[in-house]
């Protein structure tokens, strides 16, 4: 039988569980994004009011982290590549750092809102805030762990597959960043 | 069959088909309750038929999972399987267990003792000593299987399938604790039954369907257990977060209405990942089996599960429709459907392709047995359909209209009407399947070289 027949994921970087993974992952986010949509669809005003409490500046400030991070891992990727699995490591290294970054960041947005008396409890638009929130920043969590997985045993399809989650991860964030925080 | 422990399996599947006899006629006289209140209802009353109804089914489909590792592992851990003599205790265990429960709950026997009476919970009130009895009996379940396993060759097919075994006794073990806040209980309860069917049950499809497919395919082992690693990797990261859909109205926070939408709508994709799979591996197989029967229940399986779990179940999952439909018909007929389609079908398709090879005849009774799979599937469609069309009156009449549940049950008696015939098609479709596979059968051909060459 005629392997790329059956196989469609022939090409593709990294582990093709990764991207069943990375594909259930984006139905998963965009169910939610359409979800919060609709929601707000719901109750326009009372969405807009609770977004104002929102930090615009400090969900801009996990963009670029993220990003920049992001750029981090493809030069891991690409180190590997080259056969220079230090760098490769090095490049991990500052990937994963920027995203405890981004973890801090996040839970010091957290922490203004709890203190405001905002909590999971406050109205569809908190509720659905932090699930999406804190349900991405499990996966940044997740991210680390697996960074540091490839890591520990860097060949050229292990560091894809991290890659290729991470990118998945930053690539979340750019969505959720403004239909969460921006979309008035 | 290749080894002599194969044959393990018949037993199970013996007391499986006779349970499941009890199953369909206890469905058809509480159909028949439906429309005719009265009917039996000093003997056997309504919510004691209902109970057999879905117990029977549930414990039916559950000795039918072990026949089918019974008969699956030794084929392809390539050895016997380690103890014969523990997996004959074990169905004892089962089936005194089985007739303990019923006869404790038709006759409230030990009423109100904490070991020996019912435990009144939906699904699992079972007395105490009959859930220990089957905790006992999955625990010997595992250390039989998994020895074998560990002995021998391990394929992704037995991995998956241990994996779903053991997810099964595990969770299991939820209905064990039962504590006196009825929101927790609920939960909990859930953990049993969710997460066995919208979870480890769906590995048990999974691999028996692989294993089918295998072996009437010829399709190349590989190819198969990718698939297999695709279906088991979405139907747990789906199934175990889609609990939250039956979190909606039980005392849970609300965060669980959007966890629960979100996860479960995309429950569909397993199931209509194995119905890509097991028509592609037709499609893309070389070998001409001669058993068409189990080949057309193993198709019949994937395509009516993907419809019963999957677009029923999606049909009244999202958390503003279930508000409305919540408990009406249209679950009735997503539960019909789902469990005919995901978990009867399989049984029924792994022991048609069983059967013959235990009794080591060919084939036998096609006709009969494909004549059964077309009334029962239709049957089951039909009865989905008017159950569907009874959900919506109901939903309407009901929840919109603010009519009494009484008032409204009346104007769905037509439907009712209508899902009892299909009862009748479907309990004379069972005799048939029956008769077809167990039933007095000729003597052996002289052909079974053809028609049980070994599939690898």
């Amino acid at each position: 039988m005629n392997r790329s027949q059956t196989d469609p994921f022939e090409g593709l970087p990294g582990h093709p569980m990764m991207w069943i993974l990375v594909g259930s992952e984006l139905l998963v986010f965009g169910g939610a994004l359409i979800a919060f949509s609709a929601a707000r669809i719901a109750d326009p005003s009372g969405f807009q009011a609770a977004q104002d409490h929102l930090d615009r500046l400090a969900g801009l400030f996990n963009v670029m982290i993220l990003v920049t991070s992001g750029l981090f891992a493809a030069l891991a990727v690409e180190a590997m590549r080259r056969d220079a699995p230090d760098v490769a490591r090095r490049h991990l290294a500052m990937a994963g750092l920027l995203g405890f970054v981004f973890l801090a960041a996040k839970g010091a947005e957290y922490a203004r809102h709890i203190a405001d008396g905002f909590t999971i409890d406050s109205g569809a638009f908190f509720t659905l805030y932090y699930l999406i929130t804190g349900f991405h920043a499990l996966h940044v969590v997740l991210g680390i762990v697996i960074l540091a997985i490839v890591g520990r045993w860097p060949t050229v399809a292990n560091i894809e597959s991290g890659a290729v989650f991470w990118h998945m991860v930053d690539l979340v964030w750019l969505l959720v960043f403004p239909v969460l925080y921006l979309v008035r | 069959m290749k080894y002599e422990t194969q044959a393990i399996a018949k037993w199970y599947w013996f007391a499986a088909l006779a349970l499941f006899a009890v199953q369909v006629l206890m469905g058809l006289i509480a159909g028949y309750v439906y429309v005719q209140p009265n009917f039996l209802s000093e003997l056997l009353p309504f919510n004691i038929l209902r109970m057999l109804h879905s117990n029977a089914l549930i414990v039916w489909l559950l000795l039918g999972f072990f026949g089918a590792a019974y008969y699956i592992i030794p084929e392809e851990a390539e050895r016997e399987i380690h103890s014969p003599a523990i997996a004959y205790f074990q169905l004892i265990l089962l089936v005194v267990g089985t007739l303990g429960a019923v006869l404790t709950y038709m006759f409230n026997l030990f009423d109100g003792n904490p070991i020996l009476g019912k435990q009144g919970r939906e699904f699992l009130e079972q007395p105490l000593w009959v859930k220990l009895g089957i905790v006992v009996a999955a625990l010997a379940f595992l250390y039989n299987i998994t020895f074998t396993v560990l002995a021998g060759r391990k394929t992704a097919i037995t991995n998956v399938l241990l994996l779903g075994l053991w997810g099964i006794a595990i969770f299991f073990l939820f209905g064990l604790y039962n504590p006196a806040n009825l929101v927790l209980d609920k939960i909990y309860w859930w953990w049993v039954v969710h997460l066995w069917v919208e979870g480890v049950w769906e590995l048990v499809m999974a691999s028996v369907l692989a294993f089918i497919m295998l072996k009437l395919t010829g399709v190349d082992r590989e190819v198969i257990e990718k698939w297999l690693y695709v279906i088991v990797a979405t139907s747990l990261f789906t199934g175990v977060l889609g609990t939250g859909h039956h979190y909606y109205w039980i005392g849970a926070p609300g965060y669980w209405t959007w966890i629960g939408s979100i996860f479960s709508s995309l429950e569909v994709i397993p199931f209509f990942a194995m119905v890509v799979f097991t028509f592609m591996m037709v499609w893309k197989g070389k070998r001409n089996h001669p058993n068409k029967a189990a080949l057309l229940w193993a198709l019949g399986c994937s395509t009516l599960a993907f419809f019963g779990a999957g677009v029923w179940g999606f049909m009244h999952t999202l958390h503003p429709i279930n508000y409305y439909t919540h408990g009406t018909q249209v679950t009735a007929a997503h539960g019909h459907l789902a469990f005919f389609g995901a978990y009867v079908s399989l049984n029924l398709a792994i022991m048609t392709y069983a059967f013959p090879s235990i009794f080591r005849i060919n084939p036998y009774n096609q006709i009969a047995n494909m004549v059964s799979f077309w009334m029962m599937s239709s049957a089951m469609a039909f009865m989905t359909f008017v159950l569907t069309f009874a959900g919506a009156v109901q939903t309407h009449l009901q929840r919109v209209m603010g009519m009494s549940f009484m008032e409204v049950q009346d104007q769905l008696a037509l439907f009712y009407w209508m899902r009892f015939g299909a009862g009748v098609a479907v309990v004379v479709g069972a005799l048939i399947f029956i008769y077809a596979t167990i039933g007095p059968r000729k003597e052996a051909t002289g052909l079974e070289g053809a028609a049980l060459s070994p599939a690898e």
